[in-house]
């Protein structure tokens, strides 16, 4: 008799490296919830990857890019991770960050320019000890982009990258690609690429009214 | 008992060459004003025939290049100073022997550190990559053990008897006697120790005096030898000049790096750290440059503190050449080894925020780093400040944008539509920056939600403040 059971098809199936088609079971992602059901719903895990690299690209300020992170920020900084906003086109406003329910105590704020960002923003992600790094860095490069993404990986942190949407025809390592864009008055999102996710065509999502 | 004792023979040329390092043939002069005479010379200067007790103008004619510097004492005690504070990791009794000596009792120090075999490589391996040339005896008589470090190198005796064996069969010349004992006892037909440790103590007494004897008991262990004990001072101050005037930060440097590791040694033998310490680069007509390295948390190894020196050395431009560097660290607060979880998985470069934050704050200096606090002040641009995050004030209860501009701007084109306001924001009028506002959320025709204002009474002049991200 073997003494080490062999494992039957089943055991083997289930290992995690391994995906069937035919599974209605979603691969395993590891995911923060991003706060907002509908897009919870359409996101593999169910919410930003974590340690991974998600990119919002945005058409213009103030179509309510940053609401859309506020939730799992706030969630992060109330469980005491830190959250580092990196190169800010504007003043993060306190009163406002304090309002959507983000302990400011884990709140940080890099001021740097172009490629002193990318750096800064690679060493938080790398490092271990932070929950988020959110970065503006608008003319990001490929490589840099992939050298943000395995540092990522690497540190087991969520990356958000704010950049703008003419960069969405732009390949992109980033494990999760969301659009925001406005139309009819009303904010629309649209998951461009998810890694782990079948269709990439799904309807746009009705963000703020 | 266990007597180790370190001789460093070059002690005296590293002391006078610390701010630079020595390039091409040098030597030391010693001696008086009158007449100074070489005391050492490099392996290049000897190459050149240089030998010690040449006068400086027959060192010259032999070798024109050659770089002479005076002896400095001063320097030399520091040096030993700083050598017994890394000493002291490895003993809680070092004792200087000056001019070029330091004693320690490593007896009670073998277990920890696996026997003196290991014990010994870790002081040599070390010494060595401080730079210093040294020889190493260990006997249970520091007396002894003194003697035989300048003799015997490398050289042990756990046990009395072996010691004493070894001290008879020693020449006086190397006995450590002075000079005129010693030409005395030659002068009698004695040649070795063992000719004098046979005669009877008051005819030695008799010949070579009460001090003499008292030496002679001290290296058999039959007197005790009371020996002070290095302590480590409370703070670190130390300086060295420059020769000449260095331009840049580069050349810099070399003595930034003897200065730190200098720093480290002592805070190793307090068990301290260091969160703040002072550079001050001294240039000509009392100018100086001062550079403050402050840390998250106190750090105690040289290379850490030398990196976090020499970026925050490299980014400050100098007025002009230095001539002497200074290195001041008042306060040595406890060192705390950072805690961790045990049972927490380790993620990434496993760094904790003091040390990711010094990192950052290194190459892109303090005010890139900061936090956001809120103030309870009804104007929008007062209701925050770069700062330390206090307890959380009464918010306001309308919406507030999640970007602000860093000051109000005008809006071109006018928004297309008011989705809420007015919400008139009138305050201030006691600090002379009174602000009377009707501030509106409004859309611009991009679809873009904006935070604006307009002059009371007005329809007119609209003025973006911040956007609803």
């Amino acid at each position: 008799m073997n003494a080490i059971a062999s494992p039957n098809l089943a055991q083997v199936l289930d290992h995690p490296g391994i995906w069937r088609r035919s599974a209605d079971r979603q691969p395993r992602v590891r995911a923060l919830s991003t706060g907002w059901t509908s897009l919870d719903a359409k996101l593999p895990g169910g919410g930003w990857p974590q340690g991974a690299l998600s990119e919002i690209l945005f058409e213009h300020d103030g179509l309510g890019e940053l609401d859309l992170v506020m939730p799992a920020l706030a969630a992060l900084t109330q469980e005491h991770r830190r959250v580092i906003f990196v190169a800010p086109p504007y003043l993060p406003y306190a009163p406002a960050l304090a309002a959507a329910g983000v302990d400011l105590r884990f709140l940080h704020e890099i001021h740097a320019g172009s490629t002193e960002a990318a750096w800064s923003m690679e060493q938080c992600l790398r490092s271990g000890c932070c929950g988020a790094v959110v970065g503006w860095l608008p003319d990001i490069d490929y490589r840099s982009l992939r050298r943000l993404q395995l540092a990522a990986e690497t540190g087991d942190a969520c990356a958000m990258l704010f950049r703008p949407a003419t960069h969405a025809a732009q390949n992109s390592p980033a494990a999760l690609r969301l659009k925001v864009s406005n139309s009819d008055e009303a904010t629309y999102v649209d998951v461009l690429k998810s890694r782990g996710l079948l269709t990439t065509t799904a309807p746009l999502l009705r963000m703020r009214a | 008992m266990l007597w180790a004792c370190l001789r460093f023979p070059g002690l005296a040329f590293s002391a006078a060459f610390a701010a630079t390092p020595e390039a091409g043939p040098s030597a030391l002069l010693d001696g008086h004003a009158r007449q100074r005479l070489i005391a050492a010379a490099n392996e290049e200067a000897a190459a050149f025939g240089v030998r010690r007790g040449q006068s400086v103008a027959a060192a010259r004619a032999l070798c024109p290049a050659l770089d002479v510097r005076p002896r400095d004492r001063d320097a030399e005690t520091r040096l030993l100073a700083g050598i017994a504070a890394w000493c002291y990791q490895f003993s809680g009794h070092v004792s200087l022997a000056p001019p070029q000596a330091i004693l320690m009792e490593v007896g009670a120090s073998l277990r920890l550190f696996d026997g003196w075999p290991v014990l010994a490589e870790r002081l040599r391996s070390g010494l060595l990559e401080q730079g210093h040339p040294h020889t190493l005896a260990a006997t249970p008589f520091a007396a002894a053990s003194w003697i035989f470090a300048a003799s015997e190198d490398g050289m042990v005796l756990p046990e009395r008897e072996g010691v004493l064996r070894m001290l008879a069969a020693l020449p006086l010349t190397r006995s450590g006697l002075s000079a005129s004992m010693v030409k005395s006892l030659q002068a009698m037909g004695f040649r070795r120790l063992e000719d004098i440790f046979r005669l009877p103590r008051p005819e030695l007494t008799r010949r070579i005096g009460r001090d003499g004897v008292a030496w002679l008991d001290r290296i058999r262990g039959q007197s005790a030898h009371a020996l002070p004990a290095w302590q480590p001072p409370a703070s670190f101050l130390q300086r060295i000049e420059f020769d000449s005037e260095l331009d840049g930060s580069q050349p810099l440097l070399f003595p930034l790096r003897r200065l730190t590791r200098e720093l480290a040694n002592l805070l190793a033998a307090r068990d301290g750290g260091v969160q703040r310490f002072t550079l001050t680069l001294e240039h000509a007509r009392g100018q100086s440059t001062r550079i403050v390295v402050a840390m998250a948390a106190p750090q105690r190894e040289a290379e850490r503190l030398f990196e976090l020196a020499r970026t925050r050395l490299e980014r400050t431009t100098l007025p002009a050449p230095a001539r002497a560097i200074e290195l001041v660290a008042e306060e040595l607060p406890v060192f705390r080894p950072p805690l961790r979880d045990l049972f927490e998985p380790v993620r990434g470069d496993g760094l904790d925020w003091p040390t990711l934050d010094e990192r950052l704050r290194a190459r892109l200096g303090d005010a890139a780093l900061r936090q956001i606090a809120l103030v309870a002040d009804h104007r929008p641009e007062r209701a925050m400040r770069y700062g330390t995050p206090g307890p959380v004030v009464s918010l306001p209860r309308r919406r507030r944008p999640l970007w602000l501009l860093p000051r109000p701007m005008p809006m071109r084109p006018d928004p297309v539509a008011v989705l809420a306001g007015p919400e008139r924001i009138e305050s201030g009028w006691w600090d002379g920056a009174d602000a009377r506002r009707d501030y509106y959320i409004v859309r611009t025709v991009e679809g873009q939600q904006a935070w604006a204002y307009l002059p009371p009474g007005t329809l007119d002049g609209w003025m973006l403040h911040g956007w609803f991200a």
